[in-house]
């Protein structure tokens, strides 16, 4: 039985890009520069022209595996070539979450950013437990977070990779701005 | 027999697939062993507690290292796209996998080969990877929590991450959620949406409300939802039909967190242990109220 629409149809046609993202720059040397230190790492990337929402920077940008952009940020921040804005391309009117629900338990306290949530005991503000997500980085994190004092705990921008990760660092700042 | 696919945060962890059993709070697959902590190793020991107490051959995994940099994500497709299609396996689960819409359509092409479909269940990054591609009406059930559901609810989001602020706030209204996730065709034959209360629905709508035992701690738990779709998955496999064992699980897991008295700081392996007890327990309750659909 068929059970898979195919590569021809319409919704797979459409679907063809919405794991990609897009990094804005300033002007086109620093996207050559950026392009220069993502490809030496390896990446999938492509140099094209910005889809007309695109109101800011050059008239480059660069195409890349959007689940990946922590990874990428950390290493265009050590490269020194920050972009200016990073978006999703099928919309690229859409911003990362910035909502955040809490939830008091007494001597706990959770927060949660779009599918991560990170809960702290309030008393001695050790991490307890880091719950949602699916990419494989968050049993990583959890891994690495889970027991350790807030302060000592690595950052998920530190040592995560995908944009579970990156809503596990919104999470994080959040805790760290209410506790 | 069940197959499930997932990571172990475990960089060095080689590409493995075998029949997987539960030591303690270790899962072991051909000599390799990982924690039980959150993720696919719970989701493993969770099915592996109900395969041993319905007496149903063990699981199969096919796992592989992967600490966020989608390597071990990316090994294990292909390998999953050479060789599923020659498999026999009567029920996969999908989970923690770097999303990767290609990859993910490689791996649908390779179970379109098989012999017979098997049934197919999703969660985690392989969940939205199969959103992503629209493809997910090929799934026989996602197992999302509110968040990814949200996500599902939200045609335009490529990931959770980036689910529009009027989408999220309409949480509180679940039912409303699912309706829009099928309608965009971003929901699989059958969701169990995983919060207070859990749901299980289809296209018709609602089917199920599980509300009870009510332990507030199991959201801040990691690997409770993890358990869920280990118990359902198992229960597939044991030959009850989605949408039942969908129900069975959600109160199971319920009933196990119940049991465990969990705190926020109590962690996903004190649950796992109730399993046995919680499914014995809702196993009893359904033999005496068959047909009963609020439980």
């Amino acid at each position: 039985m068929k059970f898979f629409k195919g590569k021809g149809s319409k919704d797979s046609s459409k679907a063809k890009d919405l794991d990609r993202g897009i990094l804005v720059f300033e002007n086109t040397s620093e996207v050559i520069r950026a392009e220069t230190v993502l490809k030496e790492q390896g990446w999938k990337i492509r140099v094209m022209g910005p889809p007309p929402e695109i109101r800011t920077g050059c008239d480059l940008i660069i195409e890349f595996p959007l689940i990946e952009e922590l990874n990428i940020l950390r290493t265009l921040e050590a490269a020194g070539a920050e972009p200016l804005q990073v978006v999703p391309v099928n919309s690229p009117l859409l911003r990362p979450v910035d909502i955040f629900q809490t939830k008091d338990y007494g001597r706990y306290f959770m927060v949660r950013a779009a599918n991560m949530k990170l809960t702290i005991d309030k008393d001695t503000l050790t991490v307890v437990n880091i719950s949602g997500g699916g990419c494989p980085d968050v049993p990583y994190l959890a891994q690495e977070m889970v027991g350790k004092h807030l302060a000592d705990a690595p950052a998920p921008e530190e040592i995560g990779h995908t944009l579970c990760g990156y809503a596990l660092q919104l999470a994080y700042e959040e805790m760290r701005r209410q506790c | 027999m069940l197959a499930v696919v997932g990571t172990v945060p475990v960089e060095d962890f080689p590409l493995t697939s075998g029949k997987v059993s539960l030591n303690d709070d270790l899962i072991s697959i051909q000599g390799n062993k990982a924690s039980v902590n959150r993720g696919t190793p719970a989701l493993l020991a969770a099915a592996i507690k109900v395969c041993e107490a319905m007496g149903q051959s063990l699981p199969v995994g096919y796992l592989v290292g992967d600490i966020g940099l989608g390597d071990g994500s990316r090994r294990l497709y292909e390998y999953l796209s050479e060789t599923l299609g020659n498999c026999d396996f009567s029920s996969i689960a999908f989970h923690y996998l770097q999303p990767d819409v290609d990859w993910h359509n490689r791996v649908l092409f390779a179970v379109e080969e098989m012999a017979k479909r098997p049934v197919l269940t999703a969660d985690a990054g392989f969940m939205y990877a199969a959103k992503m591609s629209g493809q997910a009406s090929a799934y026989d059930l996602f197992t999302p929590d509110v968040g990814e559901l949200a996500f599902l609810a939200d045609e335009e989001a490529p990931h959770p991450f980036y689910t529009r602020g009027f989408i999220l706030h309409e949480e509180m209204r679940v039912p409303e959620l699912i309706v829009r996730a099928y309608e965009h065709k971003n929901a699989a034959n059958c969701l169990l949406v995983k919060g207070q209360p859990d749901y299980v629905a289809n296209q018709k709508g609602i089917e199920a409300t599980i509300d009870l035992p009510v332990e507030e701690a199991m959201e801040a738990i990691g690997g409770t939802g993890d358990t869920v779709t280990g118990i359902v998955s198992a229960l597939i496999e044991a030959g009850i039909d989605v949408k039942e064992s969908s129900i069975i699980a959600a109160r199971v897991n319920r009933l196990a967190g119940h049991y465990a008295r969990p705190i926020p700081a109590t962690q996903v392996m004190d649950i796992v242990e109730q399993i046995p007890a919680a499914l014995a327990q809702v196993l009893d309750e359904k033999a005496i109220m068959s047909g009963q659909r609020h439980v």
